[in-house]
């Protein structure tokens, strides 16, 4: 419901001063139960909420937590959204419910183990490993919250509207006037001045404002101390007992600091991600699936996003997007060319490498070993150009090895296309 | 936006009709006149983490290419010697002595953002970082200490460097693919540039300076600041842009180029076309959400601007000669 939600503000409310930079989605993505506990450890308010893997786990939960509720929420944890109007492939309609304390028990049982299918998951949908117990609230008033880095201004930006919700997207084409943004001084970081600000935006209805402006702040040094890229919550909601509480939360965090982010990065769910970048992940490889049949390893971002524009321009589809990067060891280069080959899907594989920092003979080398350790039994198009070329055309000459050779990347993508269709 | 624009526009007509400035600098003894596109044959340049793996590597290249290394800044290592080249303590050091005005970096990302505000505070002119993988906060740290001061200049984070060929070469490019003549090239991506690089000089046109401005969204210099420096640079007759998905530097880019009615032919290639959208493609700054940033976008903002934007990436040096060919340039 929420996800993409700020992107999409940000591509309503324009002015030509004013336009907004869109903003990046990392990798990292976590489940809401583990964005609510981030946000607790660090003093924000979140409803009450136990994540549960098992049958027995909602029994002791229900006993433990919730012993006096009459209802409570039971919400699948799957890292994508969409899930309150999915559908399980068991047949179950819904991944949010709110059931009767005496309930609980048998639709978590329903859940837990089962594949949801949403909007955003695809097809084949995403397994539920757990569910998270949350408490159910009255809410007296939803509003909109996120902190992002905003490209524009160079530094951390707040947003706050006083009407959150799903229709905040309409909102915010029809009054952007309401879209109130702060941005924050790095160096001085968030002032009381710029949190009344944003409460002021936030404009609640019963919720303290001095404890409101005291939330503004925690949530400001949790996105800086984690290394967040964006965080936003939708509903920032008012209880009907004057607490605010962010009801549910977005985080995003930057993939560049995972060495300093060691705990928040523990937290990563591989059975939500595809099984090929779960692998490439491990080599230390910069690798996204796609469907297409022409497998891609490439040295450099803007060169593999080149590579699958120009094999999709001469009628052939990409299978994947692949950076080897400028310091990729022998290791990692067998380490892709294995992932390639292992996906069915490839019918053909083009390396493509214009060496910098990659060195040719690195490539090369690892081509050759790769080959020795896999069958291979698609057609491979090698196209190598720059640091220590010589070398590397000697090494695959020398190797033996059936490949097929390209000159530049017209050519290259070419014999790619011709090598799948013969 | 537009702002930005005019100011820059009223920065490069003051430039074009204020040429006796140039004249003050040619008496004996003073300073070399200012390189046109930030580096030439007089920039004397340090790397810092001259001792480590790609430090080593690349200062040997640059030194082979020609390019003035003075020296190099690796912590506790001073007073030793490296590759024939003085090690410092620190930057401040290594300006001190070897008289460097121009730093490299090559430092692993917990450390990055730290060598380049020691060469901010040392006020060397320009610093020029190589390494991916630098902390987003980190680099909004820098990027707001940077817009404190003018004295110098970032170029990257994430990389490949500068060169002008034939005179100094700044960074992991492979001199050799590179050859002294009339066209800027400027572009986010690394590798994507040899091959325009390849292809321009394949065409016999050659390169006149060419910058790689990184894929960070952070970043110290941008498109709009290099088109400034190319439109006004007499042997720069041509200009070629990489741009890829995310962000809106290329739209920047765009405004610039129509405002400022240059007759220079400009060539671009925009990567990502083919990118799904809301994923993050390599490039911290590459990511196509929310409906924004995305390649249709800018070439559609690119074309109105008056550039070439071809479809095939093989295909930019045969555009700039065809262009060329066009207005009579050959």
């Amino acid at each position: 419901m929420v996800r993409g939600l700020l992107g999409k503000l940000a591509s309503r409310s324009l002015s030509v001063a004013g336009k907004w930079q869109q903003q990046q989605l990392r990798r990292l993505n976590i489940h809401e139960y583990q964005g609510a506990e981030l946000m607790s450890k660090h003093g924000i308010n979140v409803p009450k909420g136990v994540a549960v893997g098992s049958v027995e786990e909602v029994r002791k939960a229900m006993q433990e937590v919730f012993p006096n509720q009459s209802e409570v929420v039971v919400k699948s944890q799957i890292l994508a959204g969409g899930r309150g109007l999915g559908t399980f492939k068991s047949g179950l309609k819904g991944g949010v419910h709110i059931v009767k304390a005496d309930q609980v028990e048998d639709i978590a049982g329903k859940m837990l183990g089962q594949i949801l299918v949403t909007k955003q998951t695809g097809p084949q949908g995403k397994v539920v490993s757990k569910v998270y117990l949350a408490e159910k609230f009255s809410l007296v008033n939803e509003m909109y919250f996120a902190i992002t880095l905003d490209r524009k201004s160079a530094g951390p930006l707040i947003i706050a509207c006083k009407k959150g919700g799903t229709s905040i997207e309409d909102l915010a084409e029809q009054h952007p006037e309401l879209i109130v943004k702060v941005p924050i001084d790095v160096f001085t970081g968030i002032t009381d001045e710029d949190a009344a600000k944003v409460v002021d935006g936030l404009s609640p209805k019963v919720a303290d404002r001095n404890a409101s402006i005291e939330q503004v702040k925690k949530l400001y040094e949790l996105f800086c101390k984690c290394d967040c890229t964006m965080l936003e919550i939708n509903p920032f909601a008012e209880t009907s007992d004057n607490q605010l509480v962010a009801a549910d939360a977005k985080l995003n965090f930057d993939d560049n600091a995972a060495f300093r982010q060691k705990e928040i990065f523990a937290l990563r769910d591989p059975t939500q991600e595809d099984p090929r970048e779960v692998a490439a992940a491990k080599a230390d490889l910069n690798y996204i699936g796609l469907d297409g049949e022409i497998g891609c390893m490439v040295n450099g971002a803007g060169l593999a996003m080149a590579t699958m524009d120009i094999i999709k321009l001469h009628g052939g589809t990409p299978a994947n997007f692949l950076d080897v990067g400028g310091n990729a060891s022998e290791n990692q280069v067998v380490e892709a060319f294995k992932i390639l080959t292992s996906d069915e899907k490839v019918k053909a594989i083009l390396v493509n490498i214009f060496g910098g920092i990659m060195k040719c003979d690195v490539i090369a080398s690892g081509i050759v070993n790769a080959a020795k350790q896999v069958q291979l039994k698609v057609p491979v198009v090698v196209r190598l150009e720059g640091t220590n070329v010589d070398q590397g055309k000697r090494i695959l000459k020398e190797s033996g090895m059936t490949l097929i050779t390209a000159e530049d990347l017209d050519d290259a993508a070419e014999k790619a296309v011709k090598a799948i269709a013969s | 936006m537009a702002r930005q624009a005019a100011r820059l526009i009223g920065n490069l007509s003051s430039r074009l009709f204020c040429p006796k400035q140039l004249q003050q600098h040619r008496n004996f003894g003073s300073p070399p006149p200012p390189p046109a596109v930030f580096v030439d044959k007089n920039t004397r340049v340090i790397c810092q983490g001259i001792t480590g793996k790609n430090g080593t590597f690349h200062t040997e290249q640059a030194i082979e290419y020609g390019t003035k290394m003075v020296g190099g800044v690796t912590p506790r290592k001073g007073g030793t010697e490296h590759l024939g080249l003085p090690v410092f303590n620190s930057v401040a050091e290594a300006k001190a002595e070897a008289k460097a005005n121009a730093s490299v970096i090559y430092v692993p990302p917990p450390f990055a953002a730290k060598a380049i505000m020691e060469a901010v505070e040392a006020e060397l002119d320009l610093v020029v970082c190589i390494t991916e993988g630098i902390p987003q906060h980190d680099m909004v740290r820098v990027k707001a200490a940077l817009n404190k001061q003018s004295k110098t200049r970032l170029i990257g984070p994430n990389c490949p460097g500068i060169i002008k060929p034939g005179e100094c070469k700044i960074g992991i490019m492979p001199g050799y693919i590179h050859k002294p003549g009339r066209i800027g090239i400027v572009s986010r991506s690394g590798t994507l540039t040899y091959e325009a690089v390849f292809q321009t000089t394949a065409v016999g046109l050659g390169q006149s300076t060419c910058v790689g401005i990184g894929g960070d969204p952070f970043n110290g210099t941008n498109f709009v600041d290099c088109l400034e420096k190319f439109l006004v640079d007499p042997q720069t007759e041509g200009i070629v842009l990489i741009g890829e998905i995310g962000g809106t530097a290329e739209e920047d880019a765009a405004a610039l180029i129509k405002e400022s009615g240059t007759e220079k032919p400009v060539v671009a290639f925009i990567a990502g076309l083919t990118a799904p959208p809301g994923r993050r493609m390599g490039h911290a700054g590459a990511i196509v959400s929310g409906g924004k940033g995305t390649a249709q976008d800018k070439i559609k903002t690119l074309r109105a601007a008056g550039v070439t934007v071809v479809e095939s990436p093989a295909k930019i040096g045969t555009a700039m000669l065809d262009v060329f060919k066009q207005r009579g340039l050959v």
